[in-house]
Formats: structure tokens, C-alpha cells, sequence
């Protein structure tokens, strides 16, 4: 089934750059311009929910950590609710960015877990993360999801992981379950690619 | 929460672009998985004014402490309309620059030109009723990249857009009309088609000037529209 014409284009993406978190994370750059940043916060200290670290890299097709990304994460709430209001009283924003350090690439962000996510056609979504990677050679922001591996029923019946063939590769979206949290790695290129979404 | 239409891919500039060297090692080599479009992808943050503060938009006095940026003054302003010519009203619009020299105020930018003080080089905004937002800044210089022997960037302007779906989520580069660079950028020209290298520069709008302050440029924004078609599976489809 085809699209009726559109009558404009989509305005053509390009590289966020080296320099995106001037204008995304600008503290990060060393940059204080603004009373306040947005995305600091995913989910305040006082929202309902289990509170988790993530922690990860970016890895390059050459297997070297990308210090200069930036991602935005993008959540339901603990009862698989999309809220996003920036100013929800219950401290829940649900979307934040995530700026890695600059010298090892490594980054760590604090949230609460999301619960499933009701579709419209009645089953449920598996609880996960959904991620936004931009950076210098990247022409067009890379999509993905960090699904959750103490999940392991709600993952198997995931509408979108079973969509993903041959399945070893669903692996590359389901973290790792440390003593210190989740750790999820990206790889960007190589063996072991991410799985990365055409939305 | 209607779907969006595809992204036309073929209009983007592709992963890999090998006149753009970093693209090489930061490209996926595997398809994109095509997704059925669910909440994760139809709903999106919002923003309100009061996470924005009065002076963001103006990069001559965002960050200005004792005395006025270096440059050229300008005004850049535009809308954010979608596919269909809608405009997306009180959305995030966001924008970094380089200084008139083609510096960057940023910890990991090390290029010769100086740094200058009263300059920070972003801005935001949000969008008014009829898609319309604008940034009053100084034009940013052209700088050079280790891309090959001798790079140059065209100037540019760096904008990030949110709409209202996460799959909307745009970011791209805004150029000036006129700049014998821009054939020779293969950040540009990784876009495949001439006609969307053309939407992102911005031609000068004498009519948006302000006498004896500032020349303009304008510079549209177009994120992705919405499917007008019923899917079998999709009754919110219309």
C-alpha cells in the first residue's frame, strides 16, 4: 500500500559532528549558558519505580569505544505509560540524554525500569529502553532498544525482537545483568553488530 | 498516535559515505530493521516555556558577559512544518555553531582560531503556533577538518528537532547561500539527491532583516508526516 504524495520532503538529516554537545549537553562541552539543561534527568528521585544504572560504550567497526557520542533515551514509566511532559509533577520525563566521558568513552546513566508497553492491537512490549545515537560519522541517527535480560518470558514473546532474524542477533539488544547494574555495549559496526531500527 | 510514513532513505545521505572518512568505521553494515511503528516510536517528549529561558534564542546575548560577540549579525528563522505542510508548533528546536573565526566553545575543539568571550554558540527555542522559530546569532566562520590533506566546512549551523514522535527526531546542518565551500563538502555531499542538498541552504531574506542591525536567512524545517492510509492492523491509522 503506497503513501499519497506528500507535498514536502523530509529536510535531510546530517552529522550531529564532534561538537553536538555544544548544543544538546552544553555543560558537557564546558559551555554554561542555560538556567537549566534538558534531558538531565530521565526519571527524578522521587517517581515510583525500580531504580537501575545502565552502563556501556559505543563501540566503532574498528573496536574502538566513540568518546564523542551523544544518546537520547526514551521510556515508558514503571506501568508502561509514555508520558514525556517535561514539567510531569511526579518527576517522570521518560526521555533524558546521556553524554559518555570524553577520555574513555564509557557512560552511566540512573532511571527506573519501564514496565510492558500496551499496543493498540492488545498484546504488550516487552520492557525496554528505546536509544538514539548521533555522533561525528553518523550520518543519520542510528535507532535501537536495550531490552532487559531478568525478562526472559516477556522478551520471548517481544513482537519486535521476534521481527529480528536469524535470532542469535536479538542478543545484541538484551543488556547484561552485572553486580553493579546493566551494562549494555553498542557496536556500531563489526561482529556482534546492534540490531538498529529503520523507524 | 497516527504512524508516520516511511523515512525515504534514498533522500538521507546514506551510513556510508566514503568521501566522508569517519563514516567508514561508523556505519552499520547490516540492514536496518524494518519496525512496525509502536508507542515507542509515535509518542515523544514536549517541552513547555518554562523550560526555556527569555535570552536562549539570542546567541548575541545568551552567553555575552562584557560586550557584543565578534561577526557578521544575522537572523536566522524559519518553520518546522511536516510532509504535509503542517505547521509543528512548541517544539524544540535547538542550534550550535562555530564563532565568526570557525571556532568552537568546546573542551575537545583545538583549531587556532580564537575563542570568543562573549560567545557561547547555541541556542534554543521553541516553536510559536504557526511552526515558526528564529535565532538572532553571529554568521559562523568556515574551519578546517582533518577529513583529507586541506578540508574546509562550509559555515553551517547544526539544528536539532524533536515534533512530536520520537521517530520524527531530526538533526542536520543549515548552510549559506553563496559559500564556495558547499560543492566541496562531503558531509553536504553524501546526500545523494541535488534537491535536498538545495533545501539546506539557506537563502539571504532581505525581507526578515532588520535595517541597520542584522541580514536574514531562512531555513525550513520539514520532519516526517503521517501515513493518511488504514492499515489492516493499524484502526488508529486515520
Amino acid at each position: 500500500m503506497s503513501d499519497p504524495a506528500h507535498p514536502l520532503k523530509e529536510t535531510a538529516s546530517q552529522t550531529a559532528g564532534p561538537f553536538v554537545h555544544i548544543g544538546l549537553a552544553p555543560l558537557d562541552a564546558g559551555v554554561d549558558v542555560y538556567a537549566s539543561e534538558l534531558g538531565r534527568e530521565i526519571a527524578g528521585p522521587d517517581v515510583q519505580g525500580q531504580r537501575i544504572t545502565v552502563t556501556g560504550s559505543v563501540f566503532d567497526g574498528t573496536g574502538a569505544p566513540m568518546s564523542d557520542v551523544l544518546i537520547e533515551v526514551w521510556q515508558a514509566d514503571a506501568d508502561g505509560t509514555y508520558s514525556g511532559a517535561h514539567d510531569n509533577p511526579s518527576g517522570f520525563v521518560g526521555w533524558g540524554r546521556v553524554v559518555p566521558d570524553f577520555k574513555t568513552g564509557v557512560f552511566s546513566f540512573t532511571t527506573i525500569k519501564p514496565g510492558a508497553v500496551a499496543q493498540p492491537d492488545g498484546g504488550r512490549m516487552a520492557p525496554h529502553l528505546n536509544l538514539w545515537i548521533v555522533a561525528r560519522g553518523i550520518n543519520i541517527g542510528l535507532s535501537t532498544r536495550m531490552y532487559f535480560p531478568d525478562e526472559v518470558d516477556l522478551n520471548a514473546r517481544d513482537p519486535i525482537l521476534a521481527q529480528i532474524a536469524p535470532p542469535p542477533r536479538r542478543d545484541t539488544l538484551i543488556a547484561h545483568q552485572r553486580p553493579e547494574g546493566y551494562v549494555f555495549d553498542i557496536r556500531v559496526q563489526g561482529a556482534a553488530e546492534t540490531v538498529f531500527f529503520d523507524v | 498516535m497516527k504512524p508516520l510514513s516511511p523515512r525515504d532513505r534514498n533522500w538521507h545521505p546514506p551510513a556510508l559515505a566514503h568521501a566522508y572518512k569517519t563514516s567508514v568505521s561508523r556505519s552499520p553494515r547490516m540492514p536496518l530493521l524494518s519496525l512496525s511503528q509502536t508507542p515507542s516510536e509515535l509518542t515523544g517528549p514536549t517541552f513547555g516555556h518554562d523550560s526555556i529561558g527569555a535570552l536562549d534564542h539570542d546567541l548575541l546575548r545568551n552567553y555575552a558577559t562584557i560586550g557584543d560577540p565578534i561577526g557578521e549579525r544575522i537572523i536566522v528563522h524559519g518553520r518546522v512544518l511536516d510532509e504535509d505542510g503542517r505547521p509543528v508548533p512548541q517544539t524544540l528546536v535547538e542550534m550550535w555553531q562555530a564563532n565568526a573565526g570557525g571556532r568552537y566553545r568546546h573542551v575537545n575543539d583545538t583549531y587556532l582560531a580564537a575563542l570568543d568571550p562573549n560567545f557561547g554558540g547555541c541556542g534554543r527555542t521553541l516553536t510559536d503556533a504557526e511552526g515558526r522559530y528564529n535565532f538572532h546569532t553571529i554568521k559562523p566562520g568556515a574551519y578546517p577538518w582533518p577529513n583529507g590533506p586541506n578540508s574546509w566546512r562550509p559555515a553551517h549551523i547544526h539544528f536539532s528537532v524533536f515534533g512530536t514522535a520520537f521517530a520524527q527526531r531530526l538533526i542536520t546542518q543549515m548552510y549559506f547561500e553563496g559559500d564556495p565551500l558547499i560543492p566541496l563538502c562531503p558531509i553536504l555531499q553524501a546526500i545523494p539527491d541535488a534537491r535536498a542538498r538545495d533545501l539546506l541552504v539557506a537563502p539571504l531574506d532581505m525581507d526578515a532583516t532588520i535595517p541597520f542591525d542584522s541580514v536574514a536567512y531562512r531555513f525550513d524545517i520539514v520532519l516526517r508526516g503521517h501515513r493518511s492510509v488504514v492499515f489492516e492492523n493499524r484502526p488508529e491509522g486515520n
